[in-house]
């Protein structure tokens, strides 16, 4: 199960101003912490706000890397910003993220498999985020057959079926749970899936709560990666029990330990 | 379109540990050896390469053992002296690594004295070259004592020292600490154990890199079957990057399969078995063989006869099938 965490990102206010002052200490501070809390990515994202989204990307792959060996996960909309970023990324990076419309497939897989990359697919077009999982899967298979045309090991693509706020859209959560599991079954070697955990919960009661709950469902529908928030050591502690549940890590009494350290 | 053959990526491999240490490393032996280090599944060499080849460690006590005749007969002259006895082992027999094993030391036994026990160890560390295990009585507390004062006298020789168990593992640990040994971690055929007490000495700051792990084995016909998927268990757990899953892997192959009825057993006894030492023989290789195929790194083997058998099986082994 791999963590990536997700608080690297212009959207908070320390992020934003460390940006814009070009302040080192809080992007550093956040890596360091969430690396000791078990993740084992980053994501970078240098949020909405900052107009030089290229020269902000540079810099936070640069300042994170200082203290960190952890892998990069790019997360920008910009595709310029991403291909300086992964410049920079002194270990193969993630791109997070292509839609699945095909102007986007057509310049984030190449780039992926130049710069030996990882890429998480968004099981959305501009018709926006599909209500079902027949949908999602459906887009889901474009980008399969994505990875094929461009040469992108299957294992190097990760699916992100993509989840709404509880409070928002609670008919979506069976939905992206399906879809996970179904992902599985579009190719040999399947590709990987992966969740932004968070977003379940946004403007919710008890998020940690729906985070880690929802974390577990889906891990039990096989997701093999989560951006989190890794200092919340209720759903690390949570993400240790279900790795063991589902049988792809061996029970050893100190179970959550070893999940934070390897 | 072209066939396209596919092969597990795997995304780590077992850890390499080195045994013994030369002159210019602070030892005396005259070369070290390597286990481990596997990138893919035994012998798959089309998945990954497999640096190093399986060892065998044939095994020399202290005081001479209560061993069948089959297994006597073939160190008669040098079972008295263990420091002849491994030099027999070595140069004639052909085993890369003795195991010394200091039943001797046992309280309800011949409850020899520590010094008595360390001297062992020097003879022996006289006599060969090679790299060298020792290993307790396998009562807790004179262990204690023992390989303490073992891991002091030899230090500088790298020793692999056993065994910590879970309950059992802090002095060892220490000592090896201390003395610059490595470490062999023995669990009952448990896998959650096996994991948790490679957990609890890595705690202790004992790297990876200096544990070996013995998985506790059944011989052919006594449980060797529960061996052998612990063991491909910890392999698959080391390629899929299980850092606490990734030490090589002993055997004590000697042991189990000299104590099966089938191994012992005189012909008057079952006419249709065959002849009793063959019987032996054949019974210490094949539970040694397919350990092999399980993952094992290092056998600690008996028979001269059977350790030969086993070495033409690793020869043929590590001939790359790779394509």
């Amino acid at each position: 199960m791999l963590i990536i965490g997700e608080r690297i990102n212009g959207m908070f206010n320390d992020i934003k101003r460390a940006i814009q002052e070009r302040d080192p200490a809080p992007v550093q501070e956040w890596a360091r912490r969430q690396e000791q809390a078990g993740a084992r990515a980053l994501d970078i994202n240098v949020g909405p706000a900052v107009e030089d989204k290229v020269g902000a990307m540079k810099w936070l792959v640069e300042v994170v890397q200082e203290v960190s060996d952890l892998t990069l996960c790019l997360d920008t909309t910009n595709i310029k910003a991403i291909e300086e970023g992964l410049k920079l990324c002194k270990k193969p990076a993630i791109i997070n993220s292509t839609s699945a419309d095909r102007e986007k497939i057509e310049k984030l897989f190449p780039l992926a498999v130049e710069y030996g990359a990882s890429l998480i697919g968004l099981t959305m077009n501009k018709n926006g985020i599909p209500k079902d999982a027949d949908t999602r899967l459906a887009l889901a298979m474009e980008l399969v057959a994505a990875a094929d045309e461009f040469g992108l090991p299957m294992e190097d693509l990760y699916i992100d079926p993509l989840i709404l706020p509880a409070n928002v859209a609670q008919d979506h959560a069976p939905e992206v749970l399906k879809t996970l599991y179904q992902v599985k079954l579009l190719a040999n070697p399947a590709p990987k899936t992966v969740l932004g955990i968070s977003n379940v919960s946004q403007n919710c009661q008890d998020r940690s709560l729906l985070n880690r709950t929802f974390l577990a469902m889906a891990m039990a529908c096989g997701l093999d990666a989560a951006i989190v928030d890794a200092c919340d050591e209720e759903l690390m502690a949570t993400a240790a029990a279900a790795e063991v549940l589902r049988n792809r890590t061996v029970y050893c009494d100190s179970f959550v330990k070893v999940f934070k350290s390897q | 379109m072209p066939l396209q053959l596919l092969k597990e990526k795997n995304r780590a491999a077992v850890q390499k540990v080195t045994l013994g240490a030369t002159k210019e490393e602070g030892g005396t032996r005259t070369h070290t050896i390597t286990i481990g280090g596997d990138a893919a599944l035994p012998f798959h060499h089309f998945e990954g390469e497999i640096p190093h080849r399986p060892v065998v460690a044939m095994e020399v006590q202290d005081i001479e053992p209560d061993w069948p005749d089959a297994l006597k007969k073939c160190f008669v002259d040098v079972m008295k002296e263990p420091g002849r006895w491994a030099e027999k082992c070595v140069k004639e027999y052909g085993a890369d690594l003795i195991y010394l094993k200091l039943d001797g030391a046992d309280p309800e036994g011949a409850n020899r004295s520590v010094e008595d026990c360390v001297a062992a160890v020097k003879e022996v560390l006289q006599a060969v070259g090679v790299p060298l295990i020792v290993v307790g009585c396998g009562d807790a507390e004179k262990d204690k004592e023992v390989l303490e004062a073992v891991a002091e006298a030899a230090a500088g020789e790298n020793l692999l020292l056993g065994n910590a168990e879970q309950d059992n593992y802090k002095s060892l640990t220490a000592a090896c600490l201390v003395h610059k040994h490595n470490i062999i971690a023995r669990s009952p055929l448990d896998i959650n154990i096996c994991k948790q007490l490679n957990i609890l000495i890595t705690e202790m700051n004992m790297p990876p890199n200096r544990i070996v792990i013995d998985p506790s084995i059944g011989s052919l016909g006594y449980g060797i079957e529960y061996a052998y998927s612990i063991m491909e268990r910890t392999r698959l757990g080391a390629l899929q990057g299980d850092k606490m899953l990734s030490m090589p892997v002993l055997c004590t192959v000697g042991y189990e399969a000299w104590r099966t009825k089938e191994a012992v057993a005189p012909v008057s006894d079952f006419p249709g078995w065959g002849d009793t030492e063959e019987r032996g023989i054949l019974w210490e290789a094949v539970t040694a063989t397919a350990l092999l195929q399980a993952g094992a790194h290092l056998l600690l083997m008996r028979h001269p006869k059977a350790v030969a058998l086993v070495k033409e099986n690793i020869e043929k082994l590590m001939v790359s099938n790779a394509y």
